[in-house]
């Protein structure tokens, strides 16, 4: 293995690609040769590090320095200087130039970040296995198959407390074991990213920065339910992901690490990829199921669940990309110290997806139980324009919409629905006071009868008069009863659809209603807008 | 299974762990609403009316779909479930055109009953999105999406039962749909028009079109009664309103469990067509005069009475219908045999399963279907010969779609890709006339392979080592010269066909209407017997009879041979039986066949004939040869429904009630005997068949006097054995399978248990003939013949339904490709086909259905009349003619002609 002196990161999550990362990617490697540098420096493209408004964003190594939103015609200047002598080029650091952005050495954004899941992401080169098990990728597995009995597994998880982090925060443990103790031929496996939940880009980000931690939890979870073959659905549209998946899937098997006899251990996992065609409804596992059988992609009626009967009727675990990437880490550091990190009773880390009126827009990991201010104001470095925060949105278009008082209540899977919302995928929709609620209200529920699959009627019907009602409300046509009846619509369609999608799909509203009526009533009754953006 | 206590309603109810909750409702007499729920059949989960509280459960459940668990606390009436049901069905009604007052499932729609029942008076959702447009396109039925409410029965119906697959949802959301593939018309989709899914549909989208406008739900009464159509044996709800029948239904009949095919459910209009025979016709020259029953009664007795006091009993015969029930086939051939003192009966078994009876009566001692319809679904394997089941007996062939989805192995050997074949895991598509053959070629592996059965053929059979030498030359690789099937197909065929635990073998026409017919029957028995499948359930040789009561017509003795059950004319302590019951001397000579009786009424022996429901001038080979037979007779009767082909060569036509119209029984394929009911009077004069076969008995002087067709039954009970516990008092929706020796015993739903009919099973060593007529050079191309879906028979009835005529109203010659090539044909040109007897012209259709060298045409249709060309040569056993070979040539017509 070749040892070089400095290395160029060069961030290729999605985000920095569409900005042009390719590009500054090629001009570094022709500078570099350029300069009679190749030799020396060696150019990495790492999954995400973060803040994707800020790309291209690289980073060198071994000083740690971050470039932001770095041209073509940045490279002869950051090679010359940095690298040939040695001098930071402070001018393009950006320090100070956007509130809240600080060279990446000092502490606020990443500081209060704990990083489990992403903690490759942005360091190593997501196209090298050996980067991977460099950072003692791969030991997980190893200990597993070769020290531990299936049941010590789940163990592990089930004390360590991780709970679900595709949004329904069932104990991981807990849904192996269902696995595990049914008896049958063949089971399977399944990762879960078909990541729809808009706003929501976590998934991608892990996939594409640090894919052989999937593949090493895959394969661990395979083992310990017993397992033997493993699927990865991703979404149709993450090209990179499912690049990066299935050159890790090479990787591995080419190692040993996946397939016959892992590590001699008499264990097989075999792993491949299945394309999702784009329906929301198919993130539900059950829908997801169905998809991948070929069928309609639409929910299951539960029970029987797919730990006993899933793909193809066999038991099937299906964990969410982020909540697989927590398992090597478990394994090799111990429940106890998971439990350090996060509350109590919902320990360990999350990863957000910060978008809309924030200043730091991107992906970043925080324990459990952080509040919605410390996100907002120091991670996200508040709203922009100097503009009042007005509503923001946990979990994704399904999620609810807390006002201003919300701000200190602690983020986990516990609480927040407390107060009618949840934390769901991550996703989390920051808005400022320029906004007009029920025009956001409208816009939500329009996702949502594009999204029905149409199979229960609460949601087939149910999201279209949610949507037509909302509209009225938002063209001045609007009466109180028609609030009473989206309360009631909510309610049922809450109460009796058949999954999660209409069973969430009233819950914008919902709280909207509960946290904003004052807007609602605005529209209602002086058909007004009280931030005057609407159309009204 | 384990039970599991809960409460519901505060009831405790015990129920079987994995019961839903709204099935252990029942069980404490409380009936949960719901719209789409079919049990077994559609539980989904879809339309969520059925919520119900579950306590510690945060939504609301379906209780169609949720398990009971131990302790569960049920709510199923609370002002919560009353609320959420109320909203739920509020949004469905939101999206659902509600025309109650002209919609024809007024008062018979569940989603009216429950608006009622939940005071949906107004509607909160008013919405401008357009309702789907009506669509009228197929001649059977009207879809009004706009009050479809996707509950999903339709389409599990389709898919699960039926096997067709033909729609889905489309679309999603609120633009769901229910619709074939790419939104196509059902016309080009793999739709059979069973309208199995109307009769599911639970609110107004699916509906008949022959029964619009003619009769609200509550005014209709239900009769329920046996299908006229094929040997299945389907029961159906005849929908009647003040006299006429308007509609029906599938009953829940031993067999068809409340599903039909399209003729049973739209093909039955006929009964009201105005070419009705509504009073007896006498000749006047070219045409017929009206006449009174008196005198036509006085002129048929006279005349045959005539007729055999000038040239004997033998002057004269009968023909038989396996389309009337057992009562009148009992009285027909009592008629010839007791009145008037011959054998000469006989029916249109003859050309279609006389084979059957010869050849299983030879091999097993018992000419019938040696198993039951319901046992085929659980067979292991499944091997169809010559057997068209999904378009012949497609209630049969839900069966055995039924069977492929448990895990059988479907084995088809068939010279054209029909529905079976396509969905067979081994498809031998063998040349027609080549069966004993491809029989002989499997038999040979199984044997090779030493996968025969040896403990039962040596504790249950005899003349196995002459059978065995007889087909050790029969290597795959020779019979694949003769049939055209490649040999390592036939090795796996007969490999998958002996080693299922059970294999079920099903055969009809295809294998019986051969001057080989009796041999390919008794290859059938032979191969069933080598690998031990007989004598238990889901096993056996189960031939498909065609007509509704061929099996009831061959049990009445409506044959030349036999008394009812069997009984031999020959035998003469039967003989003497029949004679004390009857009171008369009686023949012991076999009578004329009904292909004999052509034949010597073409010589002219044969002076007078008595049809009952037969139409040969559609049915038989060779009809030119028909028609001069039947114009050289002295006396012609026809009695019928219709002025058939045959029936406009009759010197008397005596109007006869059709199978609505009068009761009595029919006899199904699986020997089950089940009630017809009258539903409603025969039009005009008609008359039932029975009570007219009674007037011309008395009037030659040998009186019958029934009360009603039960008390015919009763007779039959008497004095037929496999018939003995069969009566009248007995008889109810359920039926009865023959043997049924007693009124205590329960009827026989397979034969051969232990111990076949004649004691031992007799292997028979058949060595292959080819057909009778083989292509040449100047007819070089194969001409089977068949039958279709959408037609029955002769036409008679199915081309006198608005929806079957209107769906396929001609003919049509199956074409390959390359043969439609080499003779410069396209898909759609009407074309001459000719044989050595005839030529007809009909339209072409190019597929690749047939195999090589091979035409099909079906034979319904008399103006172009497949039987023109059909080769007459016999079967020398079972007289049966050969409807399967012929050889014919195809030409071109004139370019004018031809458009």
């Amino acid at each position: 293995m070749q040892f070089y002196r400095s290395h160029v990161l060069i961030c290729a999550g999605t985000p920095c690609i569409l900005k042009g990362c390719g590009a500054v990617r090629d001009a570094f490697i022709t500078e570099l040769k350029n300069q009679g540098l190749e030799e020396e420096v060696r150019v990495v493209e790492t999954g995400c590090l973060g803040p994707c408004d800020l790309g291209p964003v690289i980073v060198i190594y071994p000083e740690g320095t971050l470039y932001e939103k770095v041209k073509i015609s940045d490279v002869p200047k950051i090679v010359d200087e940095h690298l040939l002598k040695g001098r930071i080029v402070r001018d393009l650091i950006s320090e100070g130039s956007i509130p809240g952005i600080i060279p990446y050495k000092e502490p606020v954004y990443f500081g209060i970040q704990e990083r489990i899941v992403l903690r490759n992401c942005g360091i190593i080169d997501p196209s090298s296995i050996e980067e991977y098990i460099a950072r003692d990728g791969y030991q997980a597995l190893a200990k597993c198959l070769t020290e531990m009995k299936p049941s010590e597994v789940i163990e592990i998880v089930k004390q360590s407390g991780l709970v679900g982090r595709g949004g329904a925060a069932f104990p991981t443990g807990l849904k192996w074991s269902f696995t595990a103790n049914t008896k049958d031929d063949q089971k399977y496996m399944i990762c879960n990213a078909d990541e729809g939940e808009p706003g929501t880009f976590k998934d991608r980000l892990i996939l594409e920065g640090d894919p052989h931690s999937i593949i090493e939890a895959m394969t661990i979870a395979g083992y310990a339910v017993g397992a033997t073959r493993g699927f990865v659905y991703i979404r149709g549209e993450y090209g990179l992901s499912i690049d990066r998946i299935n050159q890790g899937i090479q990787q591995a098997e080419s190692m040993g690490l996946l397939g016959d006899n892992i590590f001699g251990s008499g264990f097989s996992f075999k792993l491949e990829v299945k394309k999702g065609a784009g329906a929301y409804v198919c993130g539900e596992e059950t829908a997801l199921i169905e998809s991948m059988e070929g069928n309609r992609g639409e929910p299951r009626v539960k029970p029987p669940y797919p730990g006993t009967h899933g793909f193809l009727g066999k038991p099937t675990v299906v964990n969410n990309v982020e909540t697989l990437a927590n398992v090597p880490q478990i394994i090799l550091n111990g429940a106890d110290w998971y439990r350090g990190y996060g509350t109590p009773k919902c320990p360990g880390t999350k990863v957000f997806t910060m978008t809309g009126d924030i200043n730091n827009k991107g992906l970043i990991e925080v324990p459990m139980g952080i509040t919605l201010r410390e996100i907002i104001y120091e991670i996200g470095g508040g709203i922009p324009e100097g503009r009042e925060f007005k509503m923001a949105q946990t979990g994704g278009t399904s999620g609810g919409c807390l006002s201003g008082e919300m701000l200190d209540v602690p983020m986990d899977y516990f609480t927040l629905p407390e107060k009618g919302s949840a934390l769901g995928s991550g996703a989390l929709l920051i808005m400022d006071d320029s906004h007009c609620i029920v025009d956001i209200a409208e816009s939500f529920m329009r996702f949502f009868v594009r999204e029905s699959c149409g199979k229960c009627a609460p949601c087939r019907v149910g999201t279209v008069r949610l949507h037509e009602i909302v509209k009225k409300v938002a063209c001045g046509d609007g009466t109180y009863e028609d609030l009473e009846i989206l309360e009631d619509l909510g309610r049922t369609m809450r109460e009796t659809s058949l999954c999660g999608l209409g069973q969430s799909a009233p819950v914008p509203i919902m709280t909207m209603l509960r946290y904003f009526k004052d807007e609602f009533m605005a529209h209602i009754e002086e058909k007004r807008c009280p931030s005057e953006t609407c159309k009204l | 299974m384990a039970l599991v206590t809960l409460t519901i309603d505060g009831k405790e109810t015990q129920v079987e762990e994995g019961t839903s909750i709204l099935e252990a409702a029942k069980t404490v007499g409380i009936e949960i609403p719901s719209l789409c729920y079919l049990k077994d059949i559609n539980e989904t989960g879809k339309c969520r009316v059925c919520v119900v509280e579950v306590e510690k459960s945060n939504t609301l459940m379906a209780s169609c779909v949720t398990p009971v668990a131990n302790g569960m606390v049920v709510g199923t009436n609370t002002e919560r479930v009353r609320s959420a049901r109320r909203t739920v069905l509020e949004l469905i009604l939101s999206n659902h055109r509600t025309d109650c007052l002209t919609c024809e499932k007024n008062g018979d729609c569940k989603l009216q009953d429950y608006a009622y029942e939940y005071g949906l008076e107004e509607l909160r959702f008013p919405s401008d999105r357009v309702l789907p447009e009506l669509d009228d396109t197929n001649p059977f039925f009207i879809r009004d999406l706009s009050k479809c409410i996707l509950c999903g029965r339709c389409i599990s119906v389709c898919s699960d039962i039926q096997g067709q697959d033909a729609i889905a949802l489309i679309g999603r959301g609120f633009d769901t749909k229910v619709a074939p593939a790419w939104d196509k018309p059902l016309e080009e989709s793999p739709c059979v028009f069973c309208g199995n899914c109307v009769q599911v549909c639970p609110v107004g989208a699916l509906t008949p079109k022959y029964s619009v406008g003619k009769g609200r739900f509550w005014e209709i009464e239900k009769v329920e009664t046996t299908c006229p159509y094929c040997g299945t044996g389907c029961l159906l709800d005849l929908h009647v309103k003040n006299g006429k029948v308007v509609g029906a239904s599938g009953a829940d009949g031993p067999v068809n469990e409340g599903w039909t095919c399209v003729k049973g459910r739209f093909g039955l209009d006929f009964i009201h067509h105005p070419d009705r025979l509504t009073v007896p016709l006498i000749r006047e020259g070219d045409g017929f005069k009206e006449a009174s029953w008196d005198e036509a009664l006085e002129l048929v007795a006279s005349k045959l009475g005539g007729l055999v006091s000038e040239h004997g009993s033998d002057s004269v015969a009968f023909f038989s219908s396996a389309k009337c029930t057992n009562e009148v086939s009992y009285l027909m051939q009592k008629l010839a045999r007791a009145a008037v003192g011959t054998n000469n009966v006989d029916h249109c078994a003859r050309l279609c399963h006389s084979s059957t009876v010869a050849g299983l009566a030879t091999s097993f001692g018992s000419g019938a279907m040696t198993n039951s319809i319901h046992e085929i679904a659980d067979a292991k394997a499944v091997f169809i010969i010559g057997s068209n089941t999904t378009e012949n007996h497609p209630v049969i062939g839900i069966q055995v779609k039924e069977a492929v989805r448990r895990g059988a192995k479907l084995i088809v050997a068939d010279p054209r890709d029909i529905e079976l074949a396509q969905k067979a895991h081994i498809h031998m598509k063998h040349l027609p006339g080549t069966d004993v053959a491809l029989l002989n070629g499997m038999m040979n592996v199984i044997i090779e392979k030493d996968l025969h059965d040896k403990e039962f053929i040596e504790t249950r059979t005899e003349n196995f080592e002459a059978f065995k030498e007889c087909v050790s030359k029969y290597t795959p690789e020779y019979v694949s010269e003769i049939t055209g099937v490649p040999a390592e197909l036939i090795v796996e065929a007969a490999v998958a066909y002996a080693t299922a635990d059970t294999a079920s073998l099903i055969y009809s026409m295809g294998i019986t209407q051969h001057s080989t017919g009796t041999d390919n029957v008794l290859s059938t028995a032979n191969i069933a017997m080598l690998t031990g499948n007989l004598g238990k359930e889901s096993v056996g040789v189960n031939p498909l009879r065609g007509q509704n009561n061929v099996q009831g017509a061959c049990d009445m003795g409506a044959l030349p041979v036999f008394f009812p059950g069997y009984q031999s004319v020959t035998n003469p302590d039967i003989r003497s039986k029949f004679e004390k019951a009857w009171g008369r001397e009686l023949p012991s000579e076999p009578g004329l066949t009904v292909t004999e009786a052509i034949n010597v009424a073409y010589e002219g022996d044969l002076k007078g004939l008595y049809i009952i429901g037969e139409n040969p001038m559609v049915s038989d080979p060779d009809i030119n040869h028909v028609e001069a037979a039947l114009k050289n007779l002295d006396f012609l009767v026809v009695q019928d429904i219709f002025l058939t082909e045959t029936a406009e060569l009759a010197d008397v036509v005596l109007p006869s009630a059709c199978f609505a119209e009068q009761s009595g029984t029919f006899t199904s394929t699986e020997r089950r005997v089940q009630l017809v009911r009258k539903a409603i009077e025969p039009p005009g004069e008609a008359r039932s068949d029975w009570e007219i076969i009674c007037d011309i008995s008395t009037r030659l002087g040998y009186p019958m006097n029934y009360s009603s067709s039960g008390e015919i039954l009763d007779e039959i009970a008497s004095l037929t054995p496999i018939y003995g516990g069969i009566t009248s008092r007995r008889l109810d929706s359920k039926g009865l399978q023959w043997p049924c020796p007693t009124e205590d015993h329960p009827g026989t739903p397979y034969l051969h248990k232990g111990k076949f009919s004649r004691g031992l099973g007799l292997f028979s060593a058949i060595d292959y003939i080819p057909a009778a007529e083989l292509p040449d050079e100047e007819y070089p191309l194969i001409l089977t013949t068949g039958r279709i879906l959408y037609h029955f028979h002769t036409g008679s009835m199915t081309r006198r339904t608005e929806g079957l005529h209107a769906h396929r109203p001609e003919a049509f010659i199956e074409i390959r490709p390359d043969t439609a090539e080499d003779l410069g044909i396209v898909d759609g040109e009407m074309v001459q086909v000719s044989s050595r007897r005839g030529k007809v012209e009909v339209r072409a259709k190019v597929t690749s259905w047939p195999a090589p060298g091979v035409v099909f045409m079906p034979f319904h249709f008399a103006e172009a009349a497949a039987n023109i060309l059909t080769n007459p040569a016999l079967d020398p056993k079972a007289k049966i003619p050969e409807f399967k070979v012929c050889a014919v040539r195809i030409d071109r017509l004139p370019l004018e002609a031809a458009l």
